[in-house]
């Protein structure tokens, strides 16, 4: 029921699940990942969409884009009300009120309802065991609400609540590393995915889908808005993301086998990936040139660790 | 299969358990729940029941209470009955999430152990999670012991079930009082109990996979309004089906439930409103108050929300004083009941109502005695004489310290 895509012509078929007309920006990459995981099932699929771009661009009253059952709660809680319907499925199977195909159970929401707000919401999720996948469609920051910083923002990024200005830099903090805390959980499956890597994309959400238990995986998900760019531009940000390896693609099964999907051939400096999105223009300032070399200080050390950890099956 | 449970013709159940079995009974599809002092009890016997066999439906233990609702209306808009329990803060945590359920008109039933809300951090009952809960969108059930408990939680799912209906509904109890005071409770037997809740009827369920629904839209200005609009109309209806509900209860049981429940006031001059536990210790100082010679009766409501306005208008048409006890802080204001049965009064009977006092008690759990509601009936009664207020219309009643009152 979770179909392989083997060419870029059939990944390039639309889904007819997620219908066309959605609000979401030109050049938003979360589209393109919404729309593969639905070309990935064949069967029956039950989504959960926290509040946010996703959300807000695909359900407008008395308009729906969702040709599959979808749920919207909050901004918070997506995941857990995925995890009430899996539970539904658990009740009504055993007391034979349900008797069709078993349904795959998929909850969306952004960095903002992943990193932040929804967290917790996640954590406990993955804890309880329920058979479902959560996708966070990472665009490192709240750009449903006018692009604030979230726990995902890079480092440095201009943001409306971190703006480069006299006498900063931008966002102060490190993005947090969620994929491995939610690997760290024991999950059977955890997972990042690039738009542009689409075959390994299609292979790493059929993994989800058929692997029983919890898996999460994390999507980058370019923002033309927020991160300053041309909407023709958001394969080439993913392009430039995995091959400066500041979002490098790997996958983790049950917590603590880690494999490196993707090696650049030729990895690139983490100031080309940022000097092709306004919201970093200001890092190429002379007072500001020391964060892109922590940045890149940053990127070569969890590559290190994450070959490491390759390495040594941990 | 779930094993069906033996129970006697009376049983000995403080609230909680009372709580617990109905929702056995009921064969709850999922239950979604986190522990909170004084409900606590009505999860764990639950989990007792399902870890015997006595359950087979899903049996969700999340990590806050804002979880156990999100995790309630997911599977609620799959296709099931769903139920969970909870009080003060959790309810307060569980607040953003009730407004969606009612707005997605999922027929949830939540029993509410009530509890005073913090800060400072208290245990006890009083009505402040009850009054923060009633604009939310549920229909708000109030209960006075076990016995209530356990009646108005099975009518709970029929009512909220309801086709007409489909609104969610919380049952409330005083926390300790109702939910930890045992007292003989008459169930019915599983299987009575079960035909009288009825088998889920799924409406527009997210497991119809040929008619695939989308839930928690967003609707802006040209809709939300409409929607809303629309909950209200539900609620406002359902007095009518809890009545019909009531009606069918008592051919089975006996036992005939009214919206608005009367101890003597076919002559009363006076008269207490109160909710919960209250209104059984008002009917034993009403009835000395009557050896004493004042002709003194008590009010209660079943119904917070809908709001019984015309009744409770039509209730104190006879009484000369009545006092309004409101077991919550009025933070600024006269007490949340004063100002609802006021309104209502105002609306079916002009400016010609009778004198209408506010009592706060009861806060944090603080003990009202008999001394307490003797006093209040004395003071009432002089207000019936005088035909006007002696006193000021909102006071503080077992305080420690100076006297407070206002107005």
């Amino acid at each position: 029921m979770v179909k392989e895509v083997k060419t870029l012509k059939s990944f390039s078929q639309s889904a007819e699940k997620f219908e066309g007309s959605h609000l979401l920006c030109p050049g938003c990459g979360h589209g393109i990942i919404v729309r593969e995981v639905l070309n990935a099932v064949d069967g029956p699929i039950v989504l959960g969409n926290s509040t946010g771009c996703l959300e807000v661009c695909s359900a407008v009253y008395p308009h729906t884009s969702w040709d599959v059952p979808w749920i919207h709660i909050g901004f918070e809680n997506g995941s857990t009300a995925i995890s009430g319907a899996e539970s539904m499925y658990k009740a009504l199977e055993r007391k034979g009120k349900y008797k069709g195909q078993r349904p795959k159970f998929v909850a969306f929401g952004g960095d903002g309802a992943s990193y932040d707000i929804g967290f917790q919401f996640i954590s406990g999720c993955l804890e309880r065991g329920h058979d479902m996948t959560y996708i966070c469609l990472d665009n490192e920051n709240y750009a449903n609400t006018g692009g604030q910083r979230s726990g995902s923002t890079p480092m440095g990024a201009s943001t409306s609540t971190t703006p480069a200005g006299k006498v900063s830099f931008g966002k102060k903090e490190r993005k947090k590393d969620l994929p491995l805390i939610m690997a760290a959980h024991g999950i059977p499956y955890t997972a990042q995915i690039a738009p542009n890597k689409w075959k390994d994309m299609n292979k790493k959400i059929k993994t989800a889908l058929d692997t029983e238990g919890p898996c999460f995986i994390n999507a980058l998900s370019p923002c033309p808005t927020e991160w300053r760019y041309h909407s023709s531009l958001a394969i080439e940000m993913t392009d430039l993301a995995v091959d400066c390896l500041i979002f490098p693609l790997f996958e983790i099964f049950n917590g603590h086998e880690l494999k490196i999907t993707y090696r650049p051939r030729n990895v690139l400096p983490v100031r080309d990936y940022l000097g092709v999105q306004k919201r970093f223009a200001h890092l190429f300032k002379k007072e500001n040139e020391h964060i892109i070399e922590a940045l890149q200080k940053d990127v070569d050390a969890r590559w290190e660790y994450l070959q490491r950890r390759e390495e040594a099956k941990v | 299969m779930a094993s069906s449970y033996h129970l006697n013709g009376v049983e000995a159940w403080d609230g909680c358990t009372a709580s617990a079995h109905a929702l056995r009974q009921a064969q709850v599809d999922v239950v979604a729940a986190y522990p909170i002092t004084p409900s606590t009890p009505i999860i764990q016997n639950y989990g007792s029941f399902k870890d015997n066999g006595y359950i087979d439906g899903e049996f969700v233990l999340v990590e806050s209470e804002h979880a156990a609702m999100s995790a309630c209306v997911g599977a609620a808009a799959a296709g099931g009955r769903v139920s969970t329990a909870t009080s003060s803060q959790g309810f307060a945590l569980m607040v953003e999430v009730l407004y969606q359920a009612a707005g997605m008109r999922l027929p949830i039933v939540l029993n509410v152990a009530n509890r005073a809300l913090a800060s400072p951090l208290n245990i006890h009952c009083d009505h402040s999670d009850m009054y923060l809960g009633r604009d939310s969108g549920w229909i708000s059930l109030c209960t006075c012991n076990p016995q209530e408990v356990y009646d108005f939680t099975l009518m709970a799912f029929r009512l909220a079930e309801h086709m007409g209906v489909r609104v969610p509904v919380m049952v409330h109890q005083d926390g300790f009082l109702s939910s930890h005071t045992v007292q003989n409770v008459r169930p019915l037997a599983d299987h009575i109990a079960y035909k009288f809740v009825g088998d889920y009827v799924p409406v527009h369920p997210m497991f119809d996979f040929d008619k695939p629904v989308s839930y928690g839209a967003q609707a802006e200005e040209e809709w939300h309004f409409e929607h809303k609009a629309k909950l209200h109309h539900a609620i406002m209806e359902s007095s009518s089906v809890l009545e019909d509900i009531f009606n069918d209860f008592a051919k089975l049981t006996g036992r005939q439930y009214n919206i608005l429940e009367t101890f003597d006031m076919e002559d009363a001059e006076v008269a207490i409103f109160a909710l919960g536990t209250t209104w059984e210790s008002a009917i034993v100082a009403a009835k000395k108050a009557r050896e004493k010679g004042i002709k003194a009766g008590v009010v209660t409501t079943h119904l917070l929300r809908p709001f019984p306005f015309v009744a409770l208008g039509e209730v104190f048409k006879k009484a000369k004083a009545v006092a309004i006890m409101d077991k919550s802080s009025p933070s600024g204001a006269m007490g949340a009941l004063f100002n609802e049965i006021a309104a209502s009064l105002y609306q079916v009977q002009g400016s010609r109502h009778p004198v209408l006092s506010n009592y706060i008690y009861g806060l944090g759990g603080r003990d009202l005695t008999q001394a307490d509601l003797d006093h209040i009936f004395e003071e009432l009664s002089q207000d019936a004489q005088k035909g006007a207020l002696t006193h000021p219309t909102q006071q503080f009643i077992g305080l420690a310290g100076p006297k407070l009152s206002y107005f």
